[in-house]
């Protein structure tokens, strides 16, 4: 799922300290898996900012609501009431979700609650590690199912490189070589001839290289919509 | 018969020891640096590669440093890594260099932005080393572009390429990798910096073991010690390097004084049994801003006077 952490709070505060009617909207999404914009979160941003304002001697009406997904339109029109009352709105949803809800409600200020970081996993209780660059032509068939764009620090596709030491990156020791990864699972799967033949060249154009990107799903388009939206 | 006009390639093909060392450029325009640096090397080695900002530091350019040295009548090889330029650019900069005569390369994919002096910058990696070598090898042999477009004129490349032989995960997978290299093109080959010779042994006899020595010159890659406090670096700071405490403590042994001339010392006995190492064809001597000793070194190895060719 997609990872966000929440922006410090003295970044929130400069973005809304001239407003009076302040709107904190969450998701019930990906960030509030990994705890940076759920409910939960959305009342300890809006109990925060409202002890701001009181230390300040100003008055303000904070209000904190979720959806089920900022990045969906119809769950976007239940916040319609809400929207109309705040005069700036800080969602805490991913970058995705912030986008959708600007794009949904024109007239509204929409300022960023968190930060963006990557698609990943849950390792452990608040560690959270990037898996996906979303490159848009997988290669986990190749390399043991695990992904050298993601966790090669160069994205190599023959790697390692020269600076992989005792398994970890040149970059830091914190950090696995993704190739060492690749080459202990492939040892284990037999596979290490793959280690033999050059992998081409890759298309990027597939990536975020080749511009924003969208996919259309003409057999979607077709089919009924599943959950009965507004489609 | 050689395939290019280099003249590194010659010298290999003719069954010498060749030597080749290193000019890194200087952090700033002043390209009197480049000359005097090539001064007190360009009688001792066969070729000088320019390195391409090295650790991830703005330098001078490769490119620019190469056509200098070219100009000065050496024979550059302009290293090119693929950190900083995509494919653009890199076929680009291949097609500059040999408009200039340039006719080596050294591919790598480069040390991570983060160790340099810009480690906020946004990285490339559009290819990687081996596709960069790849790349070389179907424009100079096939005349072509990675997009397919054909040239009037083929770049003539001798295709370098580097390998550490002591990088993680073990030997047997640096030396499938360095078979991939030579699969992909690479002719030569400068290694990373030796200090475990066992292991560098070990590693080549595999290369031998797969016959890849008749396909690709290995260039051993040797690196004096200055002083204890660089050997202790080099083994403690620098990833992938293997410097064993059998060293460390030699140059502990003498005062400090003496150990620059001890490192020099242990580098001539490290290259004199190297030279007898099979599949060794040469030496990639990296004097990291102590070109000056060069000459010793080369002397010193029994690889002076360069032979004409």
């Amino acid at each position: 799922m997609i990872k966000a952490t929440p922006k410090p709070l003295d970044e929130v505060i400069s973005y809304i300290k001239d407003y009076n009617k302040i709107l904190v909207a969450g998701c019930d999404g990906c960030v509030t898996v990994c705890e940076a914009g759920g409910m939960k979160e959305a009342k300890v941003l809006a109990a925060s900012l409202r002890l701001y304002f009181q230390a300040q001697g100003k008055e303000a009406e904070i209000k904190e609501t979720t959806v089920t997904r900022q990045c969906d339109k119809e769950y976007l029109d239940e916040l319609k009431d809400l929207m109309e009352s705040a005069d700036a709105v800080i969602s805490i949803a991913c970058g995705v979700g912030i986008q959708y809800l600007t794009e949904n409600y024109s007239k509204k200020i929409v300022f960023p609650g968190v930060d963006t970081h990557f698609m990943g996993a849950n390792i452990d209780r608040g560690i959270f590690e990037e898996r996906c660059a979303g490159c848009g032509q997988c290669v986990l068939a190749s390399t043991g199912g695990i992904c050298p764009i993601a966790r090669c620090s160069k994205r190599m596709l023959n790697g390692p490189c020269g600076g992989s030491d005792n398994g970890k990156c040149e970059i830091s020791k914190e950090v696995p070589c993704g190739w060492q990864l690749i080459y202990d699972r492939l040892e284990a799967l037999g596979q290490l001839d793959r280690f033999e033949t050059p992998v081409d060249p890759k298309n990027w154009a597939t990536s975020r290289d080749g511009g924003p990107r969208r996919i259309v799903r003409e057999d979607l388009r077709k089919a009924e919509p599943a959950h009965g939206g507004a489609h | 018969m050689s395939k290019t006009p280099s003249k590194l390639e010659k010298i290999i093909e003719a069954g010498h020891l060749a030597v080749t060392s290193e000019v890194g450029p200087p952090r700033s325009c002043d390209g009197h640096e480049i000359d005097h640096k090539a001064a007190l090397i360009k009688d001792y080695v066969d070729a000088v590669n320019v390195t391409d900002n090295q650790t991830s530091v703005v330098r001078l350019c490769s490119l620019a440093a190469c056509i200098k040295l070219k100009l000065l009548g050496l024979e550059p090889v302009l290293q090119m890594t693929t950190r900083d330029r995509n494919r653009i650019a890199m076929q680009s900069d291949i097609l500059g260099a040999a408009s200039f005569g340039i006719n080596n390369m050294l591919c790598l994919t480069g040390d991570h932005q983060s160790f340099g002096d810009h480690p906020n910058a946004a990285n490339v990696f559009d290819l990687d080393s081996t596709q960069l070598i790849q790349t070389i090898k179907m424009m100079r042999d096939e005349g072509k572009l990675l997009g397919g477009y054909e040239m009037a004129k083929r770049p003539e490349m001798f295709i370098g390429a580097a390998e550490n032989p002591f990088a993680g995960p073990n030997v047997a997978l640096r030396a499938a990798r360095l078979a991939k290299k030579v699969a992909a093109g690479a002719e030569f080959i400068q290694t990373q910096c030796i200090y475990n010779i066992p292991k560098f042994k070990e590693w080549m006899q595999m290369i031998v073991d797969r016959g890849l020595d008749s396909k690709v010159s290995i260039l051993a890659g040797v690196t004096p010690f200055k002083s204890l406090g660089m050997a202790r670096y080099m083994k403690n700071k620098v990833p992938g390097m293997d410097v064993p405490d059998s060293q460390i403590d030699r140059l502990k042994g003498v005062p400090k004084e003496k150990q620059a001339e001890e490192g020099i010392k242990m580098c001539i006995e490290m290259m004199q049994e190297l030279k007898e190492v099979k599949g060794v064809k040469g030496f990639h001597i990296m004097a990291i801003e102590w070109e000056e000793k060069v000459s010793e070194l080369v002397k010193g190895a029994g690889l002076y006077p360069r032979p004409q060719v």
